[in-house]
């Protein structure tokens, strides 16, 4: 119960900054500005360490030592190494345009900069409307791990329904009160504390099982196990394909809008360099713990695991659903790490150690404020609300979204069935990678038009419900579905806008050489 | 194409080209500390490596023309 204390402390911390940030939030004569994007004054380490905290999520600490558990040291180059390689190139080449193109134009959404990129208006809502629709998984997520990680911390106390609230309303009142500012520095913390976390989780759990090189060689004497240790399991082709989920990162809303907060470019240069050693420190102990996990047989909670995928494994194909998705949940691994901590932690190290995942699991918070300041500007503001209502309704509008979103996001995490990493996977992550074709067409192909856009958009939503309910959907030639769903959003994008008509000359003009603003 | 830019379009196509270590697939061995095997190891590398690409990228091929928006913006704030 001590580290459940101290995790709800760190809670109280965090509301506390969130809610600190509001106060220090200065009148202005921009209001939503202010509110949706910290008045565009994010300094050099804020910037650096929330943007790195927001696209961190429950996936990163729990998803990924989750994977490690079931699928070995293969996670590690799934999504951590790509992302080192692929996010940083993004940040460079889109990030600073996008960055560029908001201070010049006052844009607050990409939705925005597609409007006057591509002069155009209802395919601005349609995309808007898809990258809101993949976005909700990605909250959910957020709500789900928060209920995980405190049944876990709490040795199941507290039960997942409650864990999961707890999260929810202390996350939607930070982002209620402070907005992007509140969020920004709260996001910052929580990456200070998680970065810390897994060096420290590393040495504590590794002393507790007796020394790293004792376990790894268990894992090599089991017959089951010692494929965990290698890629065998794994054909290179899906490794392959899975350099392309980093491209999702920059078309999530919550990283463009991210990128438009940064005080100078300059902010970009450090985030960009630092990326990539981000990356290795959070990614590399949790996966190796994940991996280490397998070891630990004496450990009831983690020898059920390995009973449930053991029965699993040799369970016949007339195996019924419901059986076979109650074993999937009992070997799943989202909460090995908890358990490791809660094994050999002692209580108060555990506690603090409970409130570093819980800072990666509350990563939730941009995702909630992006879809407000989507709502209230690429809708409400756009269809006259803004003119009508005045900017300040604007503001208290993006607050009630935020109350409204985070209340069904808990409704939906409380009913889904799925394990966090795949639903993050089949659904945000191969969209959003779709989606990123949008960017490199606005910002680096003079000739795309708003039929090639819009034929990407309805391509993406398409190909994400096929996917989700078609086992088996575009998974061709053993490459990973996101793979065809990216080829093809830029093959549909190129076809049709050399079929149609481009911008006119003068806005091809503004995106191809940017200039001062006057 | 400018001799640099080749060298960084070239630089950034090798290091993606090394993310699939097929080499070091189905092997344990060798193990770094003695219980790292070379797919994390070896990814751990390639994450420094990647830093360093980041590093170079950002003193030669920086887009300066777009940071004349931001000292516009700042002398438009004094």
């Amino acid at each position: 119960m001590i580290p459940a204390l101290l995790v709800f402390a760190y809670l109280g911390v965090v509301l506390y900054i969130g809610i600190f940030a509001f106060r220090r939030s200065r009148p202005s004569n921009r209001e939503a500005e202010d509110y949706f994007l910290a008045g565009r004054g994010l300094g050099p380490l804020v910037f650096l360490l929330s943007l790195f905290g927001t696209n961190m999520t429950a996936f990163a600490i729990l998803g990924s030592a989750g994977h490690a558990f079931a699928n070995g040291v293969v996670t590690f180059g799934l999504m951590a190494s790509s992302s080192a390689f692929v996010i940083p190139l993004t940040l460079f080449f889109v990030g600073t345009r996008v960055w560029a193109l908001g201070r010049r134009h006052g844009f607050m959404t990409s939705v925005q900069m597609f409007r006057d990129r591509w002069e155009c208006a209802h395919i601005g809502t349609v995309i808007f409307a898809i990258q809101a629709a993949l976005l909700v998984p990605y909250i959910i997520i957020g709500v789900m791990g928060g209920g995980t990680a405190l049944r876990a911390i709490s040795g199941g106390f507290i039960p997942f329904w409650l864990g999961g609230a707890v999260v929810a309303m202390v996350v939607m009142s930070y982002v209620f009160f402070g907005g992007m500012r509140g969020t920004a520095w709260v996001n910052t913390f929580q990456t200070i504390l998680f970065l810390s976390f897994g060096a420290i989780a590393v040495v504590v759990i590794g002393r507790g099982m007796g020394g790293f090189p004792a376990a790894i060689q268990s894992l090599r004497d089991t017959v089951d196990l010692a494929p965990l240790l290698t890629r065998e399991r794994f054909s290179p082709l899906a490794f392959l394909s899975y350099t392309f989920i980093p491209l999702s990162t920059i078309a999530f809303p919550h990283i463009t809008i991210f990128c438009l907060t940064a005080r100078r470019m300059a902010q970009f240069r450090r985030t960009v360099i630092f990326y990539p050693l981000c990356i290795l420190a959070i990614w590399l102990p949790c996966v190796f713990l994940g991996v280490a996990a397998n070891a630990m047989h004496d450990v009831p909670r983690i020898a059920q695991k390995l009973e449930a995928r053991r029965v699993l494994a040799a369970a016949p194909a007339s195996l019924p659903a419901d059986e076979r998705a109650a074993l999937r949940r009992l070997a799943a691994g989202d909460d090995v790490v908890p358990i490791m901590l809660e094994q050999y932690a002692p209580l108060w190290l555990a506690g603090i150690l409970g409130a570093g995942i819980m800072a990666a699991v509350m990563a939730s918070d941009s995702q909630i404020l992006a879809l407000s300041t989507m709502f209230t500007e690429d809708v409400f503001a756009f269809y006259g609300g803004k003119a009508r209502f005045g900017e300040h309704i604007q503001v208290q509008t993006g607050r009630a979204f935020v109350v409204l979103l985070t209340v069904i996001a808990y409704a939906v995490a409380m009913q889904a069935p799925q394990g966090i990493f795949d639903l993050a996977v089949q659904y945000a992550f191969s969209g959003y990678s779709a989606l990123s074709v949008l960017f490199f067409a606005a910002l680096f192909w003079k000739r795309s038009t708003k039929w090639g856009a819009l034929a990407v958009a309805l391509w993406t939503a398409f190909a994400v419900f096929y996917t989700a309910t078609t086992p088996g959907a575009l998974a061709w030639f053993g490459l990973m579905p996101v793979v065809p769903m990216t080829l093809i959003a830029a093959l549909l994008m190129i076809v049709v806008s050399l079929a149609t008509t481009p911008p006119s000359a003068q806005t091809i003009s503004r995106y191809s050489a940017p200039r001062p603003a006057t | 194409m400018r001799p640099i830019a080749l060298l960084l379009v070239l630089a950034t196509g090798a290091l993606y080209a090394l993310h699939q270590d097929v080499w070091f697939w189905r092997t344990v061995e060798p193990l770094a500390f003695g219980f790292l095997p070379p797919a994390l190891w070896y990814h751990g590398l390639y994450c420094l490596a990647a830093t360093l690409l980041m590093w170079t990228l950002t003193r030669t091929a920086w887009p300066h023309h777009l940071e004349s928006d931001d000292r516009a913006n700042e002398d438009r704030q004094r």
